[in-house]
């Protein structure tokens, strides 16, 4: 779990280009959208790409992405409940 | 009508053009067949939250507005008219790159989204919360000059007051290595000083990002009055010295009220017989001035004549560097540009000391 | 100073027809023009609807007279298709006999050829024509080419899916300050797998008919088309003694100034837009006899541009309905398209049906027109919004 939370951290930052967020500055529990990370609707479209590519993971509605996607610490559970690869 | 002028400008460009405090002080000279721009630090004028999805281009547009904005001692305007002849060349390649590359699968929206024509209009308008009048033209060389005319009418017509206007082009490695396939970019690495001579098809190469603000009030700060501005799709069977004949007729000048003729050559050799017609024809006895051997082509290259006559108007300085003649160097009050791209979409602006 | 903008002529193509009439006829009997996509090899194929034309390349290479040398994208194609009916039905016989210009608008210009011979470029001579096509401005110039345009104001707008409305408002600008006598405007996309995946990504298509203003819209269907309207000065009619089909009558041109894609909440810039085409066109809200809407069935602009229409028109909203479910989205096209709707509208005193609406949206209590209607027509107002805020809208008038 400890790793896939790094994993998840370093692709976001990278993925998202974060050019002012360092990995260590994300907290598991740190919302990421709105007033937390600053993230939007835009990223959580990368994000979607993201759970398909790296987890085999199909979201088919981005409306279903925000409680998922809500913090590092939920969206790691998420993927290792729903993962396919 | 109003007169309308030029109240700033700002140029990023293959010369370190973008501190308003220089005028070409300082010249490098390349020797290349494609020139990247001299970066200003982009974060002095983007945050880094704005930052993220913009690819060079979107970056050089919206610190070359806010640079033209302080220049003109303003926060905001009320229109954004925008020029570009390629558009966000560099995500169009990363979204197609990818799209071909994954077969269709796994891509993401930002470099689609980012790709649009309108994406440096739109962060603008976005970065100065400005939801006035906002237009984005995408014309080939005629690209900026569409821009000029656009506000011209505006602003005469009192429409605005104040309008930021802007020419933007990046390179994209994969299109410029198309455009040298088919000639349109030299084969061989050309200097800055031997452009001229090159004697070869296709231009060099390059990017950059000329914005103004323009306004129907003067300022002290002012640098020139645009008198007029017309572009044309096709010479017809007309030579080029005709047009310019009947575009001075137009705006009841003559020959001689010209101090200053400023050419877009860029040393393709099938190309600059249209500037090299006006040279030895009609303006032969007129100062002339060339500027792409500095700032490369691209399609709105010509935006950084602008800012050149601009410059020259406010300044009254002729820097060695442009003359392609040696016939004036003080007193200019009126500079007429023209430039076309592989003979067509050509334009004439009328500048004029304020 | 001409005061009035007369629109002497129309030329379109779109999924629903390959000129004016049998447009207009597809209107009046609900005929949608989205299907499956044949046209483009695409992954995609089974899970999107689009609205295609339905020549093919080859084809429209032929009805133009094309030698098989040219580079013309498809874009190009409907372009010339669209904008010569419009010359046609203007009655033009001499384009140089008065100061005539082009403006013409398009997001995926020659796309459609680069992302077929993208790799091959490279190494394939015989594709590297298509090269210097890419560019926006490449149709535009074969546009004017086409009609003969010479020594002219000849340009190409892209603002997104506004382009085209954008189009029609410089026009009209350049003939109400008199720059220009005539100037012949509107818009042309092609459907490509760059704009597929794109708007893919976004996940904003539809996988069935599109369906606006409903409460369960699931996005848009792209669509292909062109569309070009003569637009020509008081001093041309007059001479000419022209039969004018309608006056554009009023424009307005904001930003958002809210995402780089998505529309505000409350649409701030259609709002402005709206309420600033009213003002140019000297009326008042209650003037208006019909809204062609922007309508592009995703949930965001639905939602946003309803209630910018809430905002304008307060508690007297005028028959409203958007016509993309017959012709699809068509992106910088669009404005073009909607624009010789809007005129056939005023013509024929009707009202265009919002088809595949079913559900009320819970968050306003507006509902577009659902059947085809007839009705008096004096005054109609079509909006046009697209990515990077720009938002547009343009007033037609039957009178002056």
């Amino acid at each position: 779990m400890e790793t896939l939370k790094q994993e998840l951290k370093e692709n976001i930052v990278e993925q998202l280009n974060l050019e002012d967020i360092a990995v260590e500055d994300i907290n598991d529990n740190d919302i990421l959208f709105g007033d937390g990370l600053g993230l939007d609707s835009i990223d959580a479209l990368e994000l979607i790409v993201m759970l398909d590519k790296n987890y085999g993971i199909k979201l088919s509605d981005p409306k279903e992405g925000r409680a998922i996607f809500e913090s590092i610490e939920v969206l790691a559970k998420y993927i290792s409940e729903h993962r396919t690869k | 009508m109003k007169t309308v002028y030029i109240n700033s400008v700002c140029s990023i460009s293959s010369q370190k053009t973008f501190d308003n405090s220089e005028f070409l002080d300082e010249i490098i000279y390349h020797e290349d067949n494609l020139i990247p721009v001299v970066n200003p630090n982009y974060k002095d004028y983007i945050s880094p939250s704005e930052s993220r999805r913009m690819a060079k281009g979107v970056k050089m547009g919206v610190a070359a507005s806010k640079i033209a904005l302080k220049d003109a001692n303003l926060d905001t305007v009320d229109a954004i008219i925008t020029g570009t002849g390629m558009g966000c060349l560099r995500d169009s390649e990363k979204f197609l790159g990818a799209l071909i590359d994954n077969d269709e699968q796994f891509l993401t929206p930002t470099s689609f989204i980012q790709s649009t024509h309108n994406t440096v209009g739109g962060q603008i308008a976005l970065n100065l919360q400005c939801k006035g009048y906002n237009f984005t033209y995408v014309h080939s060389s005629i690209s900026f000059e569409s821009t000029v005319l656009d506000a011209k009418l505006m602003l005469e017509n009192n429409e605005a007051n104040t309008i930021l206007i802007g020419g933007v082009d990046e390179i994209g490695d994969y299109t410029a290595k198309l455009h040298q396939i088919i000639n349109h970019i030299k084969a061989e690495k050309t200097s800055t000083s031997e452009l001229l001579n090159s004697k070869t098809e296709g231009a060099v190469f390059s990017e950059g990002a000329n914005f103004f603000v323009l306004s129907n009030e003067k300022q002290t700060s002012s640098y020139a009055e645009i008198i007029a501005i017309s572009t044309y799709n096709t010479l017809g069977n007309s030579k080029i010295s005709d047009l310019a004949k009947s575009f001075l007729d137009e705006n009841n000048l003559d020959i001689d009220a010209i101090d200053m003729v400023v050419l877009g050559n860029n040393g393709d050799v099938t190309f600059d017989g249209f500037y090299n017609e006006l040279s030895s024809g009609l303006f032969k006895n007129t100062q002339q001035v060339y500027y792409k051997h500095l700032c490369g082509e691209f399609m709105t290259a010509s935006s950084f004549g602008v800012w050149l006559a601009s410059k020259i108007l406010k300044t009254q300085k002729l820097p060695e560097i442009v003359k392609l003649n040696n016939l004036k160097d003080s007193n200019f009050k009126t500079i007429l540009l023209y430039n076309q791209y592989r003979g067509e979409n050509h334009s004439f602006t009328l500048l004029r000391k304020c | 100073m001409s005061k009035g903008v007369a629109i002497t002529g129309m030329g379109i193509i779109s999924a629903i027809g390959n000129n004016v009439e049998e447009n207009y006829a597809s209107l009046v009997t609900g005929n949608t023009g989205i299907s499956k996509i044949s046209k483009i090899e695409t992954n995609h194929k089974d899970s999107i609807m689009v609205g295609e034309i339905g020549f093919t390349n080859q084809e429209l290479e032929q009805q133009l007279g094309l030698s098989s040398e040219n580079n013309y994208s498809r874009t190009a194609f409907l372009g010339v298709i669209a904008a010569k009916e419009a010359i046609k039905n203007a009655g033009i016989s001499d384009i140089n006999n008065y100061k005539t210009g082009l403006i013409s608008a398009t997001s995926v210009g020659g796309m459609d050829r680069t992302e077929a011979h993208y790799y091959d470029y490279a190494v394939d001579k015989s594709t590297q024509k298509y090269i210097e096509g890419h560019h926006a401005g490449d149709s535009t110039q074969k546009i004017a080419e086409q009609l003969g345009i010479k020594q002219s104001l000849v340009t190409t707008i892209s603002t997104a899916c506004s382009s085209a409305a954008n189009a029609i408002m410089l026009g009209a600008r350049l003939i109400k300050s008199g720059q220009l006598d005539r100037v012949i405007v509107g818009g042309a996309d092609c459907l490509s797998k760059f704009t597929i995946n794109g708007f893919k990504t976004l996940m904003i298509l539809s996988d069935t008919y599109n369906s606006p203003f409903d409460e369960h819209r699931k996005g848009l269907n792209l669509g292909e088309a062109a569309a070009y309207l003569v637009l020509e000065s008081d001093k041309v009619v007059l001479s000419e003694n022209k039969p004018v089909l309608a006056y554009v009558k009023g424009y307005g041109n904001a930003n958002d100034a809210y995402h780089q894609t998505a529309s505000s909440e409350n649409g701030d810039g259609a709002t402005l837009a709206m309420q600033q085409a009213l003002k140019v066109a000297e009326l008042s809200p209650k003037d208006i006899s019909y809204i062609n809407a922007h309508g592009t069935a995703t949930g965001n602009n639905d939602l946003s541009e309803g209630r910018a229409i809430l905002r304008v028109f307060e508690n007297d909203i005028p028959d409203f309905s958007s016509t993309k479910a017959f012709t699809g989205h068509t992106l910088a096209a669009a404005g073009a398209i909607e624009a010789v709707y809007s005129v056939l509208a005023l013509q024929n005193n009707v009202i265009y049906p919002n088809l595949n609406f079913k559900t009320q949206m819970k968050e306003f209590n507006i509902t577009p027109q659902l059947e085809f209607k007839e009705k008096e027509q004096h005054t109609i107002m079509s909006n046009s919004f697209g990515f990077g805020g720009n938002c547009s809208t343009i007033i037609f008038s039957k009178k002056q």
